[in-house]
């Protein structure tokens, strides 16, 4: 079960009014539950084998968690990837990566690759500051809109 | 069989061909822009991939994004649905070249098909009847122009070798506004299509829109799954259509077809396509094809029992046809009304949040829709939000269905036409069948 769905996953619990949602594929399965201070945990259990078809038991929502909390995202300017492809933190696999947290950068500055259709396009800083996370991590697929850094 | 293919389309074709992978095991991936993220399809999709924002241009008809979201999900092939880039060759051919099945027909064969004049001097070769026309280009030449209209017989009418589906067209009626209007129709197709080019054709006054769906393997198997009529039109949208034509005789379908699936085997095609005729003074005319699934498919499906999608699916996998022609049988009539969000007198278009979504059923009722309760029907795209088809043994059982299921049927929201649906069911002309393209357009006073 990749990144990307557990990802997924939690943007669902903490968009619906869900409690708790666990889905298993073949022999792996995850487990989100809201706790009572409404941070959303996954937690990966394995179960036994002889689950065969993938399976979504959705807790019913508990009155007094009626309202989505949003993920604890940093606050800042989001860069966030402008199209499609596989996000490379570094302009080649031996060499460093373009930014580090707690970098700071100028606009223009380039802060990652993104691969698509066998072409390498540099995304740059859009603003100056300092980098205050990293979203994604190397050779991850990425989507249009997906937030890539947090600029302070 | 594929493994995992990309839909590159949204709203009821994508829930649509997502349907025919889930039965054939392929696993699907939604590409979608960010409007339309709670798309049906979408929810359902086993990966999905934002592909840019509400604009068609960006997202839908964004090749590399398309592209790349089957690189990076593994995708090993793409099936364009209508519309969009279903009939563009570059795309077909990026498809291809970056290592992606295309479920389609071969770029080569989507360019010429979607070169006009080509289409028509292959159609002419393979025996196809077409319109009387320049049989090429026009040229500069004003003279030679006038020559050829006068020789064609006025009115004609003046067509963009690019354009298609009722764009970019000219009707002339005399000597005089020849000239003119063959400069206008240049400027417009420069405008629109980027291909100045334009061919004359005679102009059928009353005719009816007929045509004939095939079906092609890549082993040179070709076959055609009969007609269907799509007259009723308003400004060159059709907005019902039914299967078979009515009053076409089984030798004319038997005639026509097997020149169709001829035509395929001439040209190389593969996949699904669609031959455009128009039908009067009973003569068949081609006029264009289409290299890509319709939206009435749904009414040849009924009529045949095969599942035209399935068939795409496996095409594109390398199968050959599990029919021959012989096998291919005609059974009942099915009629298909599409479901509009607008305004079913000014036909403004209608957007926004359905609060009832309430389909109807019963024998003989199929709905082709990715509507649901709650569902925000964005204003970025057309306003086709669903189909309702009726199947019946005859004629007049689809026409009962069909108004029994428009009936029942509930969408509060937006507002919708199905009141004209309801109302084209009521028609006298309707009732008796062979009405025209331009039919509606008159009856409705438009």
């Amino acid at each position: 079960m990749d990144i990307r769905k557990v990802k997924k996953l939690i943007e669902l619990v903490e968009e619906s009014g869900v409690a708790e949602l666990e889905i298993t594929e073949g022999e792996e399965s995850v487990r989100i539950c809201r706790y009572p201070s409404n941070v959303p945990v996954a937690m990966a259990a394995p179960l036994p084998a002889a689950v065969a078809a993938p399976v979504a038991h959705i807790a019913a929502p508990t009155a007094e968690q009626a309202e989505a909390i949003p993920a604890a995202e940093p606050e800042g300017h989001k860069v966030t990837a402008p199209m499609v492809g596989t996000y490379y933190s570094s302009p080649s696999p031996t060499a460093e990566a373009f930014v580090q947290v707690g970098d700071e950068v100028q606009a223009g500055d380039t802060l990652c690759v993104i691969e698509a259709m066998k072409m390498m396009n540099q995304i740059e800083a859009e603003v100056a500051g300092r980098i205050k996370a990293i979203q994604v991590e190397n050779a991850e697929p990425v989507e249009f809109g997906q937030v890539l850094f947090v600029i302070a | 069989m594929l493994k995992k293919i990309v839909i590159a389309n949204r709203g009821e074709i994508a829930l649509r061909i997502q349907r025919a992978c889930r039965e054939l095991g392929i696993q699907t991936v939604a590409v979608h822009s960010t409007a339309d993220s709670s798309q049906k399809h979408v929810l359902l999709a086993d990966e999905t991939v934002c592909i840019g924002p509400p604009a068609s241009a960006e997202s839908y008809l964004n090749m590399p994004a398309i592209i790349s979201a089957a690189e990076v999900t593994d995708a090993g092939a793409i099936h364009p649905g209508y519309g969009f880039l279903s009939e563009n060759a570059d795309f077909a051919e990026g498809v291809r070249d970056s290592g992606f099945i295309f479920i389609g027909p071969p770029p080569e064969v989507i360019r010429m098909m979607g070169d006009k004049v080509e289409a028509i001097r292959a159609m002419k070769k393979a025996g196809v009847p077409c319109v009387p026309g320049s049989d090429g280009p026009l040229g500069d030449d004003i003279d030679e122009n006038l020559r050829l209209a006068r020789n064609i017989g006025y009115p004609i009418i003046i067509k963009a070798a690019a354009g298609g589906g009722g764009r970019g067209m000219r009707v002339v009626y005399n000597d005089a506004s020849l000239t003119s209007s063959i400069s206008l129709t240049r400027s417009e197709a420069l405008a629109a299509f980027g291909d100045d080019t334009v061919y004359m054709e005679k102009f059928l006054g009353n005719p009816r829109h007929i045509e004939f769906q095939v079906l092609a393997d890549q082993h040179g198997n070709c076959v055609h799954l009969f007609e269907r009529d799509c007259s009723m039109q308003r400004r060159h949208q059709k907005v019902l259509e039914e299967a078979p034509a009515p009053g076409i005789t089984p030798e004319q379908r038997h005639r026509i077809g097997e020149r169709c699936a001829q035509a395929c085997k001439d040209i190389g095609y593969q996949n699904a396509g669609t031959f455009e005729f128009l039908y009067q003074d009973n003569e068949f005319y081609f006029i264009e094809m289409n290299t890509r699934l319709q939206v009435e498919h749904p009414i040849t499906e009924l009529i045949t029992g095969i599942d035209l999608v399935k068939e795409q699916l496996r095409i594109a996998d390398g199968q050959p046809l599990r029919f021959a022609q012989e096998d291919i049988t005609l059974r009942g009539h099915a009629i298909e009304c599409r479901i509009n969000a607008e305004d079913p007198k000014t036909f403004v278009p209608s957007p926004g949040r359905i609060e009832l979504w309430h389909p109807p059923g019963g024998p003989g009722i199929r709905v082709d829709s990715h509507l649901y309760s709650g569902y925000m029907v964005p204003p970025y795209y057309d306003s086709m939000i669903g189909k309702v088809i009726s199947y019946g043994d005859d004629r007049a059982s689809a026409i009962a269905r069909m108004r029994i299921a428009l009936s029942e049927m509930v969408i509060e929201g937006i507002t919708t036409n199905i009141p004209l649906h309801e109302e084209i069911c009521q028609h006298a002309a309707f009732k008796t069948g062979g009405t025209n393209i331009h039919y509606l357009e008159k009856r409705l006073g438009l």
